[in-house]
C-alpha cells in the first residue's frame, strides 16, 4: 500500500515538474500506438466491413482465424518482426530495428485483427438492418461498405480504441524489436519494465499511473470530439 | 421523355424456401400506371412475390421481365418496406441517400431532400435523428427516399400496417399524389379497406398461387375465385 501511495506521489511530481525524461517517453508512447492505431484502423475497419458484407469461400475460417488473432502474443510477434528485420533477415537492409518504425509496424500486426474483428461484429449487425435498402438501391460493394463504415462510425470508433487500449499498454513486442534505448525507444511500458527491474518500485508505479491517466485522457478526448453520448440514440 | 420500363412480365416465377414452394408458379403481366394492390392472406406470398419482382429475392424458376436494359431498370425502382429501414443519419440525410449515390453534390442532395421531406410532411423533423421519428414519420421519410430519384415504379410492401387512421390517410395521400404524377404504384395489403380505396388492379393471392387478377371495382363487386369471394366476405381462408 506504501508503494502504490509512493508510486501515486511520484507520478504527481513527476507531471507537476515536467521531468523532461517522462515527457520525451509520453511523447514517443503515443506517436507510435497512434500511428499504429490510424494505421491498423486504415486496414482492419474496411477489411472487417468487407468480411461481414461479402460471401466467398473459407470465409467463416478466415473470420475465426481473424478471431484467434486477436489473442496474438506480442512476444512472437516482436520475434517474428525482429528476424524480418534484423541484418540477416528479407528486410533487414531497411535498417528499420531499434527505431520507432518497427515498433510500430509490430503493434500494427498485433491490433490489426483486434480492430477488424470487432469491426466485423458491429458491421455484422449492421448490415443486417440494412441489406434490404441497400440492395434495394443497387449500391456497389464500395458503397455498401462506405455507407456501413459511416454509419457504424460511433460503434467502431470502440474498436480502434481497444487496438489503441492493447497497442499503449503494450511491452514485449516493442521490448525486442525497439531495444528500450534511452532517448530513441523507450515508451512508458519498458521504462516501467526497465524501473521494476532495477527495483525503482515508485518510479515504476508513478509512469504506470502516467500511462493509465493518458490512455484515459485519449479515449475521453475522441468521445468528446465525436459527441459520442450525445448521438447515443444511433 | 424518359422511356418506360413497364410492362413488368412474370413467367412462370417460383420461390422456394428450405426445400418449400413459397411461391408460384406465377404469371402475369403488370402495365405502366395506376396502383396495383397485391391481396391474400398471411402467408400467401404477397412480400416474396414484390421481392421478387424488385429483384430482392433470387427466383428458383421462371423469368421476370421489364423492358429495357438492366442499368435503366434497376434506376427506375424503388421499394419501401414493411419495416421502414432507418440509416443512422439525420432525417434529410436518410431522403439524401440515394441522391448522394447517384453522385450528386452533399449540398444539393440535401436541398432537394429538404423539399421532398417539406413535400411528405417532415418539413420540422428534417434535421432529427431519424431513429426519433414516430411509425407514421418513419413511413413518411422511408416514402420521400424512395420517390426523391423520380421512380418509374415503386414496390410497397404493407406500408400501413401498424399505422393509425391519420397516418394512413397521409401516407395513402402521398401515395395517389404519386400515383396522379405518373409513378405506377405495386403494393401488397391484407387491409380490403385499403385496397378499395387505392387499388385500379388486384392481384389476388393464396397458397402462393395466383388465384385472381382483375381491374379494382370489378373484382370488388364481383370476384370470381371462391377464395377471393371469402376473403372478401372475412371467411378465414386456411
Amino acid at each position: 500500500m506504501n508503494d502504490i501511495a509512493q508510486g501515486l506521489w511520484q507520478a504527481l511530481i513527476l507531471v507537476v515538474s515536467l521531468d523532461a525524461d517522462l515527457v520525451e517517453i509520453t511523447v514517443l508512447s503515443l506517436r507510435v500506438s497512434l500511428t499504429a492505431t490510424l494505421i491498423a484502423s486504415a486496414i482492419g475497419l474496411p477489411l472487417g466491413a468487407w468480411l461481414a458484407v461479402n460471401r466467398f469461400p473459407l470465409r467463416r475460417g478466415v473470420i475465426a482465424t481473424l478471431n484467434a488473432l486477436m489473442g496474438l502474443p506480442p512476444v512472437v510477434v516482436g520475434l517474428i518482426v525482429y528476424v524480418l528485420f534484423s541484418r540477416s533477415g528479407p528486410f533487414g537492409v531497411l535498417g528499420l530495428l531499434f527505431t520507432p518504425t518497427a515498433m510500430i509496424i509490430a503493434q500494427v500486426i498485433i491490433i490489426t485483427p483486434i480492430i477488424a474483428s470487432i469491426t466485423h461484429q458491429t458491421i455484422r449487425e449492421l448490415w443486417s438492418e440494412y441489406r434490404d435498402l441497400l440492395i434495394s438501391l443497387h449500391t456497389t460493394r464500395r458503397q455498401r461498405i462506405a455507407a456501413l463504415l459511416w454509419d457504424g462510425r460511433r460503434a467502431l470508433m470502440t474498436a480502434s480504441l481497444a487496438g489503441f487500449g492493447r497497442a499503449i499498454g503494450e511491452v514485449g513486442a516493442i521490448m525486442i524489436v525497439g531495444g528500450n534505448i534511452d532517448h530513441a525507444t523507450r515508451v512508458l511500458t519498458t521504462a516501467i519494465a526497465l524501473e521494476t527491474g532495477k527495483g525503482a518500485f515508485d518510479m515504476a508505479l508513478g509512469l504506470g499511473f502516467v500511462l493509465i491517466a493518458l490512455a484515459i485522457a485519449v479515449n475521453l478526448a475522441l468521445h468528446m470530439v465525436s459527441n459520442t453520448e450525445r448521438g447515443a440514440r444511433w | 421523355m424518359v422511356a418506360t420500363v413497364l410492362p413488368l412480365t412474370l413467367e412462370e416465377v417460383t420461390l422456394h424456401r428450405n426445400g418449400r414452394c413459397i411461391l408460384g408458379p406465377v404469371s402475369l403481366e403488370i402495365p405502366g400506371g395506376g396502383i396495383t394492390v397485391v391481396m391474400g392472406p398471411n402467408g400467401s406470398g404477397k412480400t416474396s412475390l414484390l421481392r421478387a419482382m424488385h429483384g430482392l429475392e433470387r427466383i428458383n424458376a421462371g423469368q421476370v421481365r421489364w423492358s429495357g436494359e438492366t442499368e435503366r431498370v434497376r434506376a427506375s425502382q424503388a421499394f419501401v418496406f414493411q419495416s421502414p429501414i432507418l440509416m443512422r443519419r439525420t432525417v434529410v440525410d436518410c431522403i439524401a441517400y440515394p441522391l448522394r449515390l447517384s453522385g450528386m453534390g452533399r449540398g444539393a442532395a440535401r436541398t432537394l431532400a429538404a423539399q421532398k421531406g417539406a413535400e411528405v410532411g417532415l418539413a420540422d423533423s428534417l434535421n432529427q435523428p431519424a431513429h426519433v421519428l414516430s411509425g407514421g414519420e418513419r413511413q413518411k421519410m422511408a416514402l420521400a427516399r424512395a420517390l426523391i430519384r423520380d421512380p418509374q415504379v415503386l414496390f410497397l410492401d404493407e406500408p400501413c400496417a401498424n399505422l393509425d387512421g391519420r397516418a394512413t390517410l397521409d401516407i395513402e395521400t402521398i401515395l395517389t399524389e404519386a400515383r396522379n404524377a405518373g409513378t405506377t404504384l405495386i403494393m401488397s395489403t391484407h387491409d380490403i379497406g385499403q385496397a378499395r380505396r387505392l387499388a385500379d388492379r388486384v392481384v389476388f393471392l393464396h397458397d402462393g398461387k395466383l388465384v385472381e387478377e382483375a381491374r379494382g371495382a370489378s373484382f370488388f363487386a364481383a370476384p370470381k375465385s371462391a377464395e377471393a369471394a371469402a376473403y372478401l366476405r372475412g371467411d378465414l381462408l386456411t
